[in-house]
């Protein structure tokens, strides 16, 4: 039969395009502690799920003696499978093909299954691994990624982008990750920056390793640039896999509901927080008191460490947990850790996620570098994605939550729907010692004995005023509770948002303090 | 593990002072804290490069008295030649760098009497 050998030859070339860049290539690529760009998918992917598109494009490049040039694939694959049965699009730049730089071709099969993935509202999957723009193509190649951020924006908010920097992503290529929801990098194989070590040595004469510049830790720790971290390849996997099981698949979508599970019980809600509001602890243990199995998933868990973000199960459904972290830097709220929650609840509010506050912050950090660095137009970032999301808030106070941290951080003020407050919770203006200095400053001059004055008057306000009743008698706080009521009041509340339906003004969209 | 943290955090020996509003808490700090850099106002006599770049031309010697309109130093920088003028009338004390010097930001270029 003639289509035998049809089917011969159909074998040969896919065998053919499938060895990337040569034998030679995938060695060099795995002795860097690579996987190829197949295996990667191979291995991400639900076995025997994936399938491949735009497997014969070739470039169409003639200058620079390009038309001699053969890139199987043209440096990327492309197509479509499931993780744990959910259906994704995804892609993959594979390095071993002329460094999997990007050309006209190697663009146009990019945006091809993005565009599959808008259309068909499934979650995309990019696996960035390119040394950069295909120099040869000139203005094509710039061209081509401004067609892959034109559509990152324009699927923002629609489906989940997923970005895993599992090589160099170098120059202008690291605004398409930028632009998508989460990035995942892997210690010693991720690379990111704008300006590599070279051009800084040249025009600087300052000297820097890539790791240093741009590796996976300076952008899970320093820049904030990554949302997951990773040692190795494989778990990093896991990680996009776990935090897919969390999201729904696109936004006119909830997130799956999986059967209710009750916290551990090594984790004891009420023996977490101490009393006295200067002592720290760590909030993701109340978390892990409050949620499903006590399994809560951090995202940026390095970075702005003083807030804490992430996902949990509440009965089942994906909540969104912000919580200030007294561990670190006392969970002040600050320039980094306010882009850091604005961005989150601007996530959930679109992903139609709840959001649960924890509140435990004494106000914003002081020091002429937060004030220089913008902290007021980055902290307006809060109020504004808490006042514009439109899923259930719900807010709960754990203990201190003064000045304008307290407005920030969820509160009725910014339509919580729910503001829940433990008995030690203190809503004030500010803390004790500083309210008495202000409040009291006349008294305590004039005292005989200033010192023994002012710590009569801090304890007088902290009498007064450093309790929940003040603002639960306004109706600020909905209900004062034990902590150990906490989870099923929580549950309750989720419950009765279910159907929640808010109408803001018609706009094309606000501005908010980018 | 939870109470054994809750332990941790009332003896804290490791944990470090952080004052806000006249409280004192316990915590720990970042490495991004720890690191910044603090603020020192800005002196009119130096001149400081605000680019990282390479010195192309140096106008002018010490002793001169100079106007805001006179050219000291040209510093090319992101394929820019960057005109450098004083902050203010005076008369150049000294004179660090050379013409192909290349300095990073911030670095006292001139300095006046």
């Amino acid at each position: 039969m003639a289509i035998k050998k049809q089917i011969q030859e159909l074998q040969k070339r896919r065998e053919e395009v499938q060895m990337g860049g040569g034998e030679k290539a995938i060695e060099k690529q795995e002795a860097m502690g690579k996987m190829t760009a197949r295996n990667r998918i191979k291995a991400l992917l639900d076995p025997d799920s994936f399938q491949e598109y735009d497997m014969f494009v070739q470039h169409e490049a003639r200058d620079f003696e390009m038309a001699k040039k053969v890139l199987h694939g043209d440096g990327v694959v492309i197509g479509s499978g499931t993780i744990s049965g959910q259906p994704v699009c995804i892609f993959a730049q594979d390095f071993t093909v002329a460094g999997g730089s990007l050309g006209l071709m190697h663009s146009r099969k990019i945006t091809k299954i993005m565009d599959h993935a808008l259309k068909m509202k499934v979650p995309l999957i990019g696996i960035n691994d390119s040394g950069g723009a295909r120099i040869q193509e000139g203005v094509n190649s710039l061209a081509g990624y401004g067609e892959i951020f034109f559509r990152n924006t324009i699927s923002s908010g629609v489906i989940p982008q997923i970005s895993v920097i599992l090589g160099p992503c170098a120059g202008g290529a690291v605004y398409s990750p930028a632009l998508t929801d989460y990035v995942f990098v892997v210690e010693n194989i991720s690379k990111m920056f704008i300006t590599g070590p070279e051009v800084i040595k040249t025009v600087l004469g300052e000297e820097i390793s890539m790791e240093d510049l741009g590796g996976a830790r300076v952008h899970s720790e320093i820049t904030g640039n990554a949302h997951f971290y990773a040692l190795t390849e494989a778990a990093c996997f896991s990680q996009i896999k776990k935090l897919l099981s969390l999201i729904p698949a696109n936004n006119d979508r909830k997130a799956d509901i999986l059967p209710t599970r009750q916290p551990k019980p090594d984790f004891r809600i009420g023996e977490i927080v101490p009393d006295d509001p200067s002592l720290p602890y760590d909030v993701r243990n109340v978390v892990r008191a409050i949620v499903d199995d006590s399994d809560f998933f951090e995202i940026q868990e390095n970075w702005a460490a003083n807030l804490v973000i992430g996902f949990g199960r509440m009965n089942g459904e994906t909540c969104g947990f912000v919580c200030n972290q007294p561990l670190v830097l006392a969970g002040v709220l600050d320039v980094d850790s306010s882009d850091k929650a604005a961005r989150f609840i601007r996530y959930c509010d679109a992903f139609n996620i709840p959001i649960i506050t924890l509140v435990d912050l004494p106000g914003y950090l002081p020091g002429v570098d937060q004030e220089h660095a913008g902290v007021i137009r980055h902290g307006a970032k809060i109020l504004y994605a808490y006042s514009e999301a439109t899923v259930p808030k719900l807010t709960v106070i754990l203990r201190k939550a003064y000045g304008g941290g307290y407005i920030a951080m969820g509160s009725r003020h910014l339509r919580a729907d729910f503001v829940f407050a433990w008995p030690t919770a203190e809503v004030a203006v500010m803390g004790p010692e500083g309210a008495a200095n202000i409040i009291f400053r006349k008294e305590i001059m004039e005292a005989e004995n200033p010192d023994e004055m002012r710590q009569l008057k801090v304890k007088e306000y902290k009498e007064k005023f450093a309790n929940p009743y003040v603002a639960a008698s306004k109706g600020y706080i909905d209900s004062v509770i034990a902590p150990e009521e906490t989870r099923n009041i929580l549950l309750h509340a989720i419950e009765v948002s279910g159907e929640k339906s808010v109408f803001l003004p018609r706009k094309k969209h606000g501005i908010p303090p980018f | 593990m939870t109470e054994k943290k809750a332990m941790k955090s009332q003896e804290a020996p490791e944990f470090k002072k952080l004052e806000i509003q006249g409280n004192t808490y316990l915590t720990t700090y970042t490495r991004k804290y720890e690191n910044r850099k603090n603020w020192t106002k800005a002196d009119p006599k130096k001149v400081m490069s605000f680019i990282p770049g390479t010195i192309r031309q140096v106008l002018v010697k010490e002793g001169d008295v100079v106007e805001t309109t006179d050219k000291l130093l040209v510093l090319e920088a992101m394929k820019m030649m960057n005109s450098i003028y004083p902050p203010a009338h005076g008369r150049i004390k000294s004179i660090l760098v050379n013409v192909g010097d290349r300095v990073p930001k911030g670095a006292l270029m001139i300095e006046f009497e």
